[in-house]
């Protein structure tokens, strides 16, 4: 379920841990009361810090998204704010993608594209937080 | 974190005649967690880790590792005693088969981990019954991580760990790394090989020319450094040019009408500055470590020009 997060693409790996938790909520992946690899193993299975999935856990936990029980490891708490987003997503999801066909066949490079949405992302929610700050729902 | 540093160095200094390898060196590694120390050959990574284990003496300051001192025999010993070490030349008693050293080395700590014994050979595929002389280079930096790692030691350090291993054996290697440290090892890897520092460490110290550059944690060096780009309808405002009298602004660099610059705090206020210089178009991109190693290298070549 979780892949090797891309460790030079300059966003913090927990935040690129958590996106894919949020992911895995989204998609249905994961739902209510599932119990998440424990630290190490996760650490060891992606090669990433365990420090470093233990702050992804934690944030996950502060935001109301995982619970946390003590020596028995992080679950998916029973009442999530990302649960039931799939059909939403579903919707979003192929005008993202017209979008990005529709810029590479007018010749834009993936570089150039993602510099776009991510100055857009950095207009909207704020300067340098466009990729590294958890939204959250309201 | 209120463990003291596993290693800590004040003004830790090395000169071969007039030559400074190493200079006011300023470390303080935490404990329990993996740093990397960075820097292009010869930037003296070798030099300082030699220095930790009493294997060169310092010219100058003061160095702790795991609160002993290096500079007093008997405590340099007990470092030596504690730390797993596997350093570049990998030194190995070459009449012994693979199977006799670690059996001999083993011998000397209560603490061996069998268990990371049996992982490492099985994924090393290590010729037990080979003598060393006949060993390849990559099997003998195998056979050195085997030996340091399974120590079972406080700290390990481990200088250049990936070199001559192939990109399988270094992922492995880097798991392993990763396990160490979840169960309380603190690591401290010196490499050129920046993607894997990136990868696992947590920690990162970037040295050039003997100096240290760059001392941080990694994740927050990802959600501090940005490179802006910005564009104006006229010349770029002199302001722009001197780096906006901003902390943070380590370089700018201007071309024509746009001027890129390398941002490694304030960022939003770089970007508010910018605006009411009436920048037409602003752009702010995340950074990887690699770019943050060339750039801090660049920064610090120019500033020594300068002086």
């Amino acid at each position: 379920m979780f892949t090797r997060p891309a460790p030079g693409s300059g966003v913090p790996i927990y935040l690129q841990l958590m996106q894919q938790v949020r992911h895995a909520l989204e998609t249905g992946a994961l739902r209510a009361g599932d119990q998440l690899p424990g630290i190490r193993v996760l650490a060891e299975a992606l090669v990433i810090n365990a420090n470093t999935v233990a702050k992804a856990y934690r944030e996950l936990e502060h935001e109301g998204v995982l619970e946390l029980r003590h020596g028995a490891g992080a679950f998916v708490a029973e009442s999530t704010p990302h649960a039931v987003n799939t059909s939403l997503v579903a919707i979003v999801q192929p005008a993202v993608r017209e979008l990005i066909d529709e810029l590479a066949s007018r010749g834009f490079a993936e570089a150039e594209i993602r510099r776009l949405v991510e100055a857009e992302l950095a207009r909207r929610f704020g300067v340098g937080t466009s990729l590294s700050r958890p939204t959250r729902n309201r | 974190m209120n463990t003291p540093p596993v290693i800590a160095t004040r003004g830790l200094a090395k000169r071969y005649g007039s030559f400074a390898a190493v200079t006011d060196m300023n470390l303080s590694v935490p404990s329990g967690t993996i740093s990397g120390f960075l820097g292009p050959n010869g930037a003296g990574k070798s030099t300082t880790i030699r220095m930790l284990l009493g294997m060169v003496r310092p010219s100058g300051g003061t160095a702790t590792v795991l609160g002993f001192r290096v500079d007093d025999p008997r405590e340099s010993l007990e470092i030596r005693r504690r730390v797993g070490y596997a350093g570049e030349d990998k030194r190995l008693y070459d009449y012994m088969t693979a199977a006799q050293i670690i059996r001999f080395t083993r011998s000397f700590f209560p603490g061996w981990r069998l268990d990371l014994e049996r992982r490492l050979l099985s994924d090393f595929r290590l010729p037990l019954d080979r003598r060393i002389k006949k060993f390849s280079k990559g099997m003998r930096t195998q056979l050195a991580l085997l030996l340091a790692i399974c120590r079972g030691g406080e700290l390990l350090i481990l200088d250049e760990p990936t070199e001559g291993l192939d990109p399988i054996m270094a992922e492995r290697l880097l798991e392993v790394l990763v396990g160490l440290a979840a169960d309380g090892t603190a690591i401290f890897f010196s490499s050129h090989q920046i993607a894997e520092v990136e990868q696992i460490a947590e920690h990162v110290f970037i040295i050039d020319g003997g100096r240290l550059l760059v001392d941080g944690s990694l994740e927050s060096m990802r959600e501090e450094y940005r490179r802006v780009d910005l564009v104006f309808d006229t010349a770029v405002p002199d302001d722009i040019r001197t780096g906006l009298a901003v902390p943070g602004v380590e370089r700018v660099s201007v071309s024509g009408r746009t001027a890129r610059l390398f941002v490694s705090r304030n960022v939003d206020h770089v970007v508010h500055r910018s605006r009411a210089l009436h920048a037409t178009a602003v752009d702010v991109l995340p950074i990887g470590l690699k770019d943050i190693f060339l750039e801090s290298l660049k920064t610090a070549r120019r500033t020594d020009a300068l002086v």
